[in-house]
């Protein structure tokens, strides 16, 4: 027998056609353009304390996004996330009242996170429930709570220390959160695109049952999700809390439909299954240059979440569009 | 010329052109709101364009997130700051946390005053406040008084025994008994701002007094309650119920005449005033206790101790302009 051998390619597009044709291709384009458009739209966007200042617009959101991409991608979800972002602050807030320090704040709100996402999991994985009507429940629940501490009062009084994360800079206009953004990136692209865990995640979100049948377990990898976007969640509140200084219940209030979006817009399948890190990644940038740059023209609230809505619509409906128009 | 460099030069002169078309003569005032889409702060835009069109030379945007939540407005400070407006005229969700960002405005040569919701003392340069307690306190007994020419009993309906609010209009209002003789104080009970408890003790009043001139109920909620107890007990045209209300949820007691008048801070005065103290603060004037600084036809403010400074008295509503208000708070 000869030794020769060939190379069989999986799929019948070379990688670079693949490439061209991709979600993220596209996504980038319109990132390309919406920045484009902004430069010239408003004399006020190239400037580079500007643009620093418009990161805070996206970075705690992004945060989650990249565990709820996960999430998503496994076939599950977490509404819960910005009333996480309000316990693990009110907590927080109420640590500092007692004088806590700056690390044992920051050590409260990600426990916090990690508690009120193992028990979505629980709830999930152990009861059997499904993941929408759970956390639709525990976004009532944890925010509850914030309510039922703070009322119309509001926790203030961080330490000096705290202020770093939410308003620190690492190194010229580079804020600890951005750096904290990209490296966050970077950990999730690896989880997921490199190791058997990301594979395992994919497995659980296309076919549970046959998941199951090769050997994964698909609870623990599903409760292993849930507490991680509470870790994300808990992290975002750090840094939330540490930009605004003080606690209302209201904090974060509506951050969750921001998210989903942020993960929908970056190209993972609502279905689960598929999807990837770094569409998320320009996602998130495509809504903080669209929301920064429409604020920058003095438009209202409501029109930019107009503008967001046609945009998901839109990017969704170009591909399907054109397989449609190319037959 | 080469091509880049003939593109160099356009960019150059377009980017000239929009920074001098921007900032030209005219100062730009922004005033932010606690969330966009709401009555009251839609009416003190109104106040600030009239300002605007009195001054001639400013721009109002009129700005804000769509939830009243304090990172929404730092959004909008953050974008304001990068525009460069002249002013910002902050009515703040949450008086600490839009401060830091408030701060860097100011740090950045631009003017922030904060008007009816405060900021932290460290981040605006001056507070208007709709109204103070000692003008408070007078009026809610003037507008009792005024109806009564012969003098009478009347009784207070407060919010609880601990309202810090209420308790000091009430002990003003005291003070300025002595300016309306034949007025008489016969009691205060407190409806802990609860609409059956406040309707209640309304009842409770008309009982024990049955010579009962007015209820003065310095909270919305009261006096809403006792208007509906007056009417209720079918003594409208005997007790005058007056104090502090909203509009929208009065006109009803003052078609009726359970209400012949009552007091609440002006939005459009409110809106007027702010941006009548940004351009003349963004023109020169200096924020400092003691100082004197105009608000256009609503007079001159002055600041007290912590830069804050009270508008007017309350603005008195009545059948001739309820209808004109209910729709707008």
């Amino acid at each position: 027998m000869s030794t020769t051998e060939r190379y069989i390619p999986d799929r019948l597009q070379s990688p670079w056609a693949r490439r061209l044709r991709s979600w993220e291709t596209l996504l980038l384009a319109v990132a390309v353009a919406i920045f484009t458009f902004n430069a010239f739209a408003s004399p006020y966007f190239l400037n580079a304390w500007n643009l620093s200042d418009a990161t805070f617009n996206f970075t705690e959101k992004a945060m989650i996004a990249f565990a709820m991409a996960l999430l998503i991608i496994a076939g599950e979800i977490d509404l819960s996330v910005a009333s996480i972002v309000a316990l693990a602050s009110t907590a927080m807030g109420a640590a500092a009242q007692l004088g806590a320090s700056p690390t044992s704040l920051v050590l409260i709100g990600l426990v916090v996170g990690l508690l009120c996402g193992a028990f979505n999991g629980v709830l999930v994985t152990v009861m059997g429930l499904p993941s929408i009507v759970v956390t639709i429940g525990t976004m009532s629940l944890f925010r509850g709570i914030s309510y039922i501490v703070l009322g119309d009062t509001a926790y203030g009084g961080y330490p000096a220390g705290f202020s770093f994360f939410g308003q620190g800079y690492v190194w010229w206009v580079f804020s600890f959160e951005f750096v904290l953004f990209c490296v966050l990136a970077l950990g999730f692209g690896v989880l997921l695109h490199l190791t058997n865990f990301g594979r395992a995640v994919y497995a659980v979100g296309n076919n549970a049952t046959a998941a199951l049948f090769s050997g994964i377990r698909v609870n623990r990898v599903k409760f292993i999700l849930f507490l991680l976007t509470g870790l994300m969640a808990g992290i975002a509140s750090v840094c939330l809390t540490s930009r605004l200084g003080s606690t209302r219940p209201s904090i974060g209030f509506g951050m969750e439909l921001e998210v989903v979006t942020m993960v929908v817009l970056g190209g993972v399948n609502i279905l689960g299954g598929s999807g990837n890190i770094p569409g998320v990644v320009i996602a998130a940038f495509v809504m903080g240059l669209v929301t920064f740059g429409l604020g920058l023209l003095n438009v209202p609230g409501i029109v930019m979440s107009i503008v967001i809505g046609g945009l998901l619509i839109g990017v969704i409906a170009l591909p399907r569009l054109c397989s449609m128009w190319r037959r | 010329m080469s091509v880049i460099k003939k593109v160099l030069t356009t960019v150059a002169i377009g980017a000239a052109l929009m920074g001098t078309s921007a900032s030209a003569d005219t100062t730009r005032i922004a005033l932010v709101v606690k969330a966009l889409g709401i009555g009251f702060f839609e009416a003190a835009n109104k106040g600030a364009q009239e300002a605007a069109k009195e001054l001639g030379d400013v721009e109002i945007i009129y700005t804000g997130p769509t939830d009243t939540t304090a990172e929404g407005q730092i959004e909008v400070i953050n974008s304001l700051i990068a525009q460069g407006v002249d002013a910002i005229a902050i009515s703040a969700n949450d008086p600490d946390a839009v401060a830091p960002a408030l701060k860097k405005a100011m740090d950045r040569g631009i003017t922030v005053i904060s008007w009816d919701s405060g900021v932290a003392k460290e981040g605006r340069q001056m507070h208007l406040n709709p109204s103070s307690a000692p003008l408070i306190g007078n009026t809610i007994i003037k507008l009792a008084a005024d109806h009564m020419p012969d003098g009478g009993d009347v009784a207070v309906l407060s919010a609880t025994a601990t309202s810090t609010n209420q308790n000091i209009w009430i002990d003003e209002m005291k003070k300025v008994m002595g300016n309306y003789p034949g007025v008489n104080l016969v009691a205060t009970v407190y409806g802990d701002d609860l609409a059956d408890k406040s309707y209640r003790e309304a009842q409770g009043l008309m009982a024990t007094y049955p010579d009962l001139k007015a209820i003065i109920a310095p909270t919305t909620v009261g006096i809403l309650a006792a208007s509906q107890a007056v009417t209720d007990a079918g003594k409208i045209g005997q007790i005058n119920v007056t104090g502090l209300g909203l509009p929208s949820e009065m006109a009803g007691a003052v078609e009726s005449g359970a209400t012949i008048s009552f007091a609440i801070w002006n939005p459009i005065d409110l809106g007027y005033a702010a941006t009548m103290l940004s351009y003349n603060i963004a023109k020169g004037a200096t924020a400092e206790p003691g100082a004197k600084i105009g608000m256009g036809r609503m007079g001159e403010a002055t600041l007290d101790e912590n830069n804050e400074a009270a508008m007017s008295d309350p603005f008195t509503y009545d059948k001739s302009n309820i209808e004109e208000f209910k729709s707008v708070f």
